[in-house]
């Protein structure tokens, strides 16, 4: 099995949600680059287990691990921006700037 | 027997978890002017998870679970024992400052709980899963929290910086542990030990081990990973930003620590100079920054990102030096429990100042002494403790973390000594800055809040227990270096 190509896909994934992250202004746009690094996790994850084969699956059971968190942490991050939503009417970033150093 | 359970070694996990359940089903079926019951219950089970602890204390054995990826071992019950403090004193801050606001709900302690489980399980953790799952429980419920007044556009801004930033760190380090494992076939520390040894010279080694670095400094709030601390901390309630900076930093330094110690004592080469750095410029810009804040609440931030520093130096300096780590463990576990400590002390003292004040500005905390001698007294106490004034904890902590820096030795060492050792003396000013503020200064006008009332009677049982055991841990440090020798035996699992 060639493993390089898989784990050039996840750094290539895990780049652009950086990205992603860093530039997208709007909030909603920021989790699904989240999402896209976590993804790239576990392509990383499930790549190295089907090239290692450990004894007890360790590389899935850490992937299924990784998609749980993932779900629950997507629901309280679309919670917070529902929360500033409703009081700024804005999903921007930009507009989150009141404190400072 | 690797999959037998000893139910009283996680008998605090269990009880946090009832009371987690019992919490939730009061405030469903409580009519809403019984519902403070949910906060009697939540310090109730905290309370009640430590007594297993001190049968563990007394017990004193390694019990290993589920092929040691889960080690109930004296650091674990000595750091459950300080979590589970913490968290029942700031349970006791919450309990009025929740009661004044207009959310009442007991989700407040759901959450809290929650996150308590996480840290609890996070010390026992000698697995990257578990190690992974435990973080997450911590931090999860605290992004919510940070934001809990729904209305407050300053505590929106401080949940979704929050979030945000420890959603990126915790990808990153996931991204490192999957490189981790991918290179080794091992998740547990035990496991990782032995493969990553002489691995240091390889590159993917190499990315993956800074990657888990990164990750850790944003949960540690090391330079330069701090920006989100001090807005974080600002917009969130304050009893929240006293768990935040106390129990939700132990926390990733307990976690840092374990993978550090535990599973890459082998390629110290590569981390050991990473942690030098983020020990320098956290101690430095932290202090720094911490000079010209003007509210107190940021300040605290700050110095929280400076203290982080300080607690990494005796383990960075020991790593570079090549010396023994154990020692150096010790020193920062002790640094640690200290810190709480007088963290949680100051962060009482804030609440009970801004009911008087009404305000989180040093100006207008401006005499507070002259109308309430006693909490200037705490005042002096908690932000003396924390520049290190002997007979107040903090000097045992700075003592702690200088002695095992001597005898580590070399030349690396001494320069991030003395690195140290200007910052203690930065740090004076600004501690002293609040002091003089609240004893020296005059009262610019009337008080705006409440001045005759005095603190609930849990705000003071909370600032009364931070006080004896900073006064008590600094006339009689054996207490604190007792938590230091329990570091010592830590089991890696396996």
């Amino acid at each position: 099995m060639v493993l390089n190509q898989f784990l050039i896909l996840g750094a290539a994934l895990f780049a652009m949600g950086v990205y992603g992250l860093l530039v997208r202004r709007n909030i909603v746009l920021i989790l699904l680059s989240v999402e896209l690094m976590l993804n790239a996790v576990n392509i990383n994850l499930i790549a190295f287990e089907s090239f290692l084969v450990t004894s007890q699956a360790l590389g899935q059971v850490f992937a299924i691990f990784v998609i749980t968190v993932a779900a629950a942490e997507v629901g309280i991050g679309l919670a917070i921006v529902l929360m500033i939503f409703r009081n700024r009417k804005s999903a921007n970033v930009d507009d989150l700037s009141l404190m400072r150093w | 027997m690797p999959y037998e359970i000893d139910y009283l070694a996680i008998a605090p996990e269990l009880i946090i978890f009832v009371t987690i359940l019992v919490v939730l089903a009061l405030d469903l079926f409580l009519p809403r002017p019984l519902k403070y019951w949910t906060a009697t219950a939540a310090v109730a089970g905290t309370a009640l998870a430590l007594l297993p602890l001190a049968l563990l204390v007394i017990d004193d054995q390694v019990v290993s679970m589920f092929d040691g990826s889960y080690v109930v071992d004296e650091f674990a019950v000595v750091l459950k024992g300080l979590f589970l403090i913490a968290a029942y004193v700031v349970f006791l801050m919450s309990v009025s400052y929740i009661e004044s606001d207009r959310y009442y709900q007991g989700e407040y302690y759901f959450l809290l709980l929650a996150s308590l489980l996480g840290s609890l399980v996070m010390a026992s953790s000698r697995d990257l899963i578990v190690l992974f799952i435990g973080l997450e429980l911590v931090t999860g419920p605290l992004y919510l929290l940070a934001g809990w007044r729904k209305g407050d556009v300053k505590s929106n801004e401080a949940s979704m910086k929050y979030f945000i930033l420890g959603v990126l760190s915790t990808a990153i380090l996931l991204y490192g542990m999957s490189l981790l494992f991918g290179l080794t076939g091992e998740v547990t520390f035990a496991g990782l030990a032995e493969a990553t040894q002489g691995m240091a010279d390889q590159p993917a080694m190499v990315m993956a081990v800074l990657f888990v670095i990164v990750g850790f400094g944003f949960k540690i709030s090391a330079v330069p990973f701090h920006f989100w601390a001090p807005d974080t901390y600002e917009g969130a309630p304050t009893p929240i930003t006293a768990y935040l900076s106390v129990n939700s930093k132990a926390a990733g330094f307990v976690a840092m620590l374990l993978v550090m110690y535990l599973a890459l004592p082998g390629l110290a080469d590569v981390w050991a100079p990473a942690l030098w750095a983020l020990a320098a410029l956290s101690m430095t810009i932290g202090n720094l920054a911490a000079l010209r804040q003007t509210n107190i609440v940021r300040l605290l931030a700050y110095s929280s990102v400076a203290q982080a520093g300080f607690m990494l130096v005796p383990f960075a300096a020991a790593a570079v030096a090549g010396a023994d780590l154990e020692e150096a463990f010790a020193a920062t576990v002790i640094y640690l429990v200290i810190y709480a400590v007088m963290n949680l002390g100051a962060f009482g003292v804030v609440i009970a100042g801004a009911n008087k004040t009404r305000s989180g500005e040093i100006e207008g905390w401006a005499g507070l002494a002259k109308v309430d001698a006693k909490l200037g007294v705490l005042v002096a106490v908690f932000f003396f403790s924390l520049a290190g004034i002997p007979p107040l904890a903090g000097w045992f902590a700075k003592f702690a973390m200088f002695r095992s820096v001597i005898i580590a030795g070399g030349v690396t060492t001494v320069v991030l000594a003395v690195i140290a050792a200007i910052n203690a003396v930065i740090a004076f000013y600004y501690y002293a800055k609040v002091v003089k503020s609240v004893w020296l200064d005059d009262v610019a006008g009337e008080f705006p809040g409440d001045v005759e009332a005095a603190p609930s009677g849990s705000l003071r049982l909370a600032l009364g227990i931070s006080v004896a055991l900073t006064v008590a841990i600094g006339f009689y440090p054996a207490i604190a270096t007792f938590v230091g020798d329990a570091s010592r035996v830590i089991a890696s699992g396996g």
